[in-house]
C-alpha cells in the first residue's frame, strides 16, 4: 500500500496541519505498539515528508536528520478523541480552540473531532471554516469539525450537510441534544449517505429524562434527586438501530453508558447493521453512588449520567469483546462559576482530554482489564476507523501522527495545571501510573515532552 | 426562668443536614433534650435564656408556614435573635449566585442557618462552607431531618419505643423528603417500615433503603402500630402522575374502615398539610387515632433540642 493511505477526500486532513515537506526524523529505540499491524515490538521508525516511511529494528542515524529518543516510551499511532467540546465560537470563557488543542496535545492526543453546539451552531460551512481557521493558527493538534444534523439544533430541518462536508466535516450530530423526531433522524441516516459521513446520536428520550439530574436508581432516590432512567438512553438506541438497518445509514452511539444498549448495539453489528459505539472513561471508572460520596460535587454531572455498577461491567465486557469501537471523552468544558451552584441547577459534563490516557493506563491496562494493544486500539485505530479519519496506523505511508506513552511514569492529576480554560472534572488530585509525554504532528513533535 | 433539666451531652457535630448520617445514640439524644424541652412549652412563661446573645438566620427559599413558624417559635423560646429571610424579594431572585449569598451571610456571622431549599444538598453546601451550623429544613425531595425527629418523638410518646414497631408510610414516596428522612430515622431505630403508594410514585429501588414496598393499602396497613400518610401532589411540572384525585382516593386514600387492618391502637400522622379527601378523609385526620396536632406542638420542642444542642457544639471554638 505505496499510497494507498485511506483518505476519503482530500478534505480529511483536519484542521492544524503542518507542513513536512522534506523533513525527515527518526523515532528511535521506542516499542511500537500499532494494532493496526498487529505490532508490538521495540522498532526504530523513519518519517519522511510528514509520512511513515520505515519501521526496523535498527535505522542508522542519518546525518542532519533529528531524532526523537524514545527509549523506554511506547511509540503509538497518534491518539484521536472523537468526541470534545471546544466551546468556540460563542463560549469562549469555558475554552477556545487554542486551549482546547493544547489540551489534547497535552493529553497525548494529536486529533479531535468537536461538536457541533457552539454560538452559533456549527451548522453551515462558515463556522467550519472558522474553526479550522483557529485550528490552523495553533497546530498542537488537528481538528475535524462534526457538523450539526438539523439547523441551530432545533431538530427540524436539516443543515447543509454536503456543503458542510465539502469544508471539512467529518460526521454529522446534534450531540448536547438528541435528534428526537424520528422521521428527521431517519432522513439524516439517508442524506448522509450521499457524503458518506456518519450520523452520531446523542441517544437519549428527553422525555423520559423528564427533570432528571442524575442516574435513576438507589442513588437518586437516596438523593431526592430527580432520576434519568437507563432506559432514556435505550429507547434511542433501540429506535436508531432500527433507523439504521432500514436506511443502510451509518449510525454511532455517542457516549454509549447502558448495558442494555451496548447488548443492542452488540446484536445489530451481528446482524450487519453499519453501528459503532464509543464510550467514556467516567462511565468506566465512576458509579452514580460517587454523587453521595462526593457530597453532591458537580463534577459528578454530566450526560449520560454516571451509571451503577452492572452497568459499568457490561461497559468494561464491551471493552474486551470489541463491541465498543472508541473510548471519547465526552470533553466537555465548563466554567467555575457555572458549575459552583446546587447540583440540580449545574450544567452537564466534565473534561477528559487531559485525564483520559492516564485513567486509561492505570485503570484499564494496569488493572488487567485491556492489554495495552487493545487499549491503542481503541484510542486510535478504532476512532480513526469510526469517523474515517486518516491516521490511526503506523504502516508506511500513513500519516506521521504518533503519541508517545511512559507507562511507569506517576502522575497525579492537577486541575490548576490544565491547558484547558476550565478545571471540571472529577479525578482531581487523582493518583495515577502511565501518562502520555509527547506527540508528533506529521513527524515533528508538538511540545516538549 | 429556670433552665430545664437538659441530659448529659456529647454532642460534637456543627450541622444537622439530614438523619442518614446520624447515630442512634445522636437520635436518641436529640430525643431526650427534646423531652426536657417539652416541659418548657408547658409552662405559663415559656421561654428560657439558653440561647440568648445567639443570632439565628432562618432562610426559607420555599413557602413554608408551619415548618418556619415552629423554627421561630423555637428560637424564641431559646431567647435567641432570629432573623428571617425568604426567597422572594431576597438576594437570590435577583439572580445572586447561592455561594454569593453564603459569602454574605457568612459575614454576618450568624451562629446557627437554619435553610429551607427546592433543591437537594444545598444545606451540605453551605454546612460545607459557613462557620455557622447548619440546620436543613428541607431540602427537595432529599431529607427533612427535624420533621421525622418529631415524627419519631410522637411515635415514642404514643408507644415508649420505637424497636419492634410496624410503621406504614402511604403516599407519593418519590418525592417526598419527609419519608427519607423517616426511613432512615426508624430503620436505624429498629422499626419495620412499609412503603405504600402508586407504582408512578415510587422511587427507584427504595426497597434498598431497607424497607418493604407495597402497592396494596389495605396489605400495608394490617397489623400496623403506626400510620404515616403523606401529602400528594397529582401533578409535578406538568406531568400528571395519577389520573384524578378521586381514583386516588379509591386506591389509597386513608379512610375508617381502611384503618381497621391496623393494630386496635395504631395512631395516624401526617406532615401537613393536609388534603381532606385526597389522601386522608376528615373522619380519619379528625378522629381518636389521629395524633397530627400533637405533631405540630412536637415540633416546637424538638427544634427547640437541636437548636440548643449545636449551640453548644460550637462553643469553644470562638
Amino acid at each position: 500500500m505505496a499510497s494507498g493511505v485511506k483518505q476519503g477526500s482530500g478534505m480529511k486532513q483536519g484542521g492544524g496541519m503542518r507542513q513536512g515537506g522534506g523533513m525527515r526524523h527518526i523515532v528511535r529505540g521506542g516499542r511500537v505498539v500499532d494494532p493496526s499491524q498487529g505490532i508490538d515490538a521495540r522498532l526504530d521508525l523513519l518519517i519522511e515528508d510528514g509520512r511513515v516511511a520505515r519501521l526496523a529494528e535498527h535505522l542508522d542515524s542519518i546525518p542532519g536528520v533529528e531524532e526523537t529518543d524514545a527509549s523506554g516510551l511506547v511509540v503509538t499511532p497518534g491518539l484521536i478523541d472523537i468526541h470534545v467540546h471546544l466551546r468556540e465560537p460563542g463560549f469562549e470563557y469555558k475554552e477556545t480552540v487554542e486551549s482546547g488543542l493544547r489540551s489534547a496535545a497535552a493529553g497525548g492526543f494529536t486529533a479531535v473531532a468537536c461538536m457541533a453546539n457552539t454560538q452559533p451552531v456549527n451548522d453551515h460551512r462558515a463556522i467550519t471554516e472558522l474553526i479550522l481557521n483557529q485550528a490552523r493558527l495553533h497546530p498542537y493538534a488537528r481538528v475535524y469539525p462534526i457538523g450539526a444534523v438539523s439547523k441551530g439544533l432545533a431538530g427540524q430541518e436539516l443543515a447543509e450537510i454536503g456543503d458542510m462536508v465539502k469544508a471539512g466535516v467529518v460526521a454529522i450530530s446534534d450531540d448536547g441534544l438528541p435528534v428526537m423526531n424520528a422521521a428527521l433522524m431517519r432522513r439524516a441516516l439517508l442524506y448522509a449517505q450521499h457524503y458518506e459521513v456518519p450520523v452520531i446520536q446523542h441517544a437519549e428520550d428527553l422525555d423520559l429524562t423528564g427533570d432528571g439530574v442524575m442516574h435513576e436508581g438507589e442513588w437518586s432516590t437516596r438523593l431526592g434527586l430527580p432520576g434519568i432512567p437507563g432506559v432514556a438512553e435505550d429507547v434511542m438506541v433501540a429506535r436508531d438501530l432500527l433507523l439504521s438497518a432500514d436506511t443502510a445509514g451509518r449510525y454511532h452511539v455517542a457516549h454509549l453508558s447502558t448495558g442494555r444498549s451496548l447488548a443492542m448495539v452488540r446484536e445489530a453489528k451481528r446482524r450487519g447493521v453499519a453501528a459503532t459505539c464509543e464510550v467514556s472513561p467516567h462511565h468506566l471508572l465512576l458509579t452514580d453512588q460517587e454523587v453521595a460520596t462526593s457530597g453532591f460535587s458537580t463534577a459528578m454531572k454530566m450526560k449520560p449520567p454516571l451509571r451503577d455498577r452492572s452497568d459499568v461491567e457490561a461497559l468494561i465486557a464491551g471493552l474486551q469483546d470489541g463491541t465498543v469501537d472508541a473510548i471519547a471523552s465526552d470533553h466537555a468544558p465548563h466554567h467555575p462559576d457555572e458549575k459552583d451552584v446546587q447540583f440540580s441547577v449545574a450544567p452537564f459534563g466534565i473534561l477528559g482530554l487531559e485525564t483520559t490516557v492516564s485513567l486509561c493506563l492505570d485503570r484499564l491496562v494496569g488493572g488487567g482489564i485491556l492489554e495495552l494493544s487493545r487499549l491503542v486500539h481503541l484510542l486510535s485505530t478504532g476512532p480513526a476507523s469510526v469517523l474515517g479519519l486518516p491516521g490511526g496506523s503506523l504502516a508506511p505511508g500513513e500519516v506521521a501522527d504518533i503519541t508517545l506513552l511512559d507507562l511507569e511514569r506517576e502522575v497525579t492529576v492537577n486541575a490548576d495545571a490544565f491547558g484547558s480554560m476550565s478545571r471540571n472534572t472529577p479525578f482531581d488530585g487523582w493518583q495515577l501510573r502511565g501518562a502520555a509525554v509527547g506527540t508528533l504532528l506529521d513527524g515533528q513533535p508538538v511540545l516538549d515532552g | 426562668m429556670s433552665e430545664p433539666a437538659i441530659p448529659e451531652v456529647t454532642w460534637t457535630r456543627k450541622d444537622l443536614v439530614g438523619i442518614a448520617d446520624l447515630s442512634v445514640e445522636e437520635i436518641e439524644l436529640i430525643l431526650d433534650t427534646a423531652d426536657s424541652f417539652q416541659e418548657v412549652s408547658q409552662r405559663s412563661i415559656k421561654k428560657v435564656p439558653t440561647l440568648r446573645g445567639k443570632t439565628v438566620l432562618n432562610l426559607f427559599f420555599e413557602p413554608s408556614t408551619r415548618t418556619r413558624s415552629s423554627f421561630e417559635l423555637a428560637e424564641k423560646r431559646l431567647s435567641a435573635d432570629a432573623l428571617n429571610f425568604s426567597g422572594s424579594g431576597s438576594a437570590l431572585s435577583k439572580g445572586e449566585s447561592l455561594i454569593d449569598t453564603a459569602r454574605n451571610l457568612e459575614a454576618m456571622a450568624p451562629d446557627l442557618v437554619i435553610i429551607r431549599h427546592q433543591h437537594p444538598g444545598v444545606p451540605h453546601m453551605l454546612a460545607q462552607r459557613l462557620e455557622s451550623g447548619v440546620i436543613n429544613a428541607g431540602d427537595g425531595a432529599h431529607e427533612h431531618p427535624t420533621q421525622a425527629l418529631l415524627d419519631a418523638f410522637t411515635i415514642r410518646q404514643h408507644k415508649g419505643r420505637l424497636a419492634g414497631l410496624a410503621v406504614t408510610i402511604v403516599g407519593d414516596i418519590e418525592h417526598s423528603r419527609v419519608v427519607r428522612s423517616n426511613i432512615h430515622l426508624l430503620v436505624k431505630m429498629g422499626a419495620q417500615v412499609t412503603v405504600a403508594g402508586p407504582r408512578t410514585m415510587m422511587p427507584a429501588a427504595v426497597e434498598k433503603l431497607g424497607v418493604r414496598v407495597s402497592y396494596d393499602l389495605d396489605e400495608a396497613l394490617t397489623d400496623a402500630d403506626v400510620v404515616m400518610m403523606l401529602r400528594v401532589q397529582l401533578e409535578r411540572h406538568g406531568q400528571s402522575l395519577f389520573p384524578s384525585t378521586r381514583e386516588y382516593f379509591q386506591l389509597f386514600g386513608l379512610t375508617q374502615a381502611r384503618l381497621a387492618q391496623a393494630k386496635d391502637d395504631a395512631i395516624v400522622m401526617h406532615p401537613g398539610p393536609m388534603n381532606r379527601g385526597v389522601e386522608i378523609s376528615s373522619a380519619v385526620a379528625d378522629g381518636k387515632t389521629s395524633v397530627i396536632l400533637e405533631q405540630v406542638a412536637n415540633g416546637v420542642a424538638v427544634r427547640m433540642a437541636v437548636l440548643y444542642l449545636l449551640s453548644l457544639a460550637q462553643q469553644g471554638d470562638g
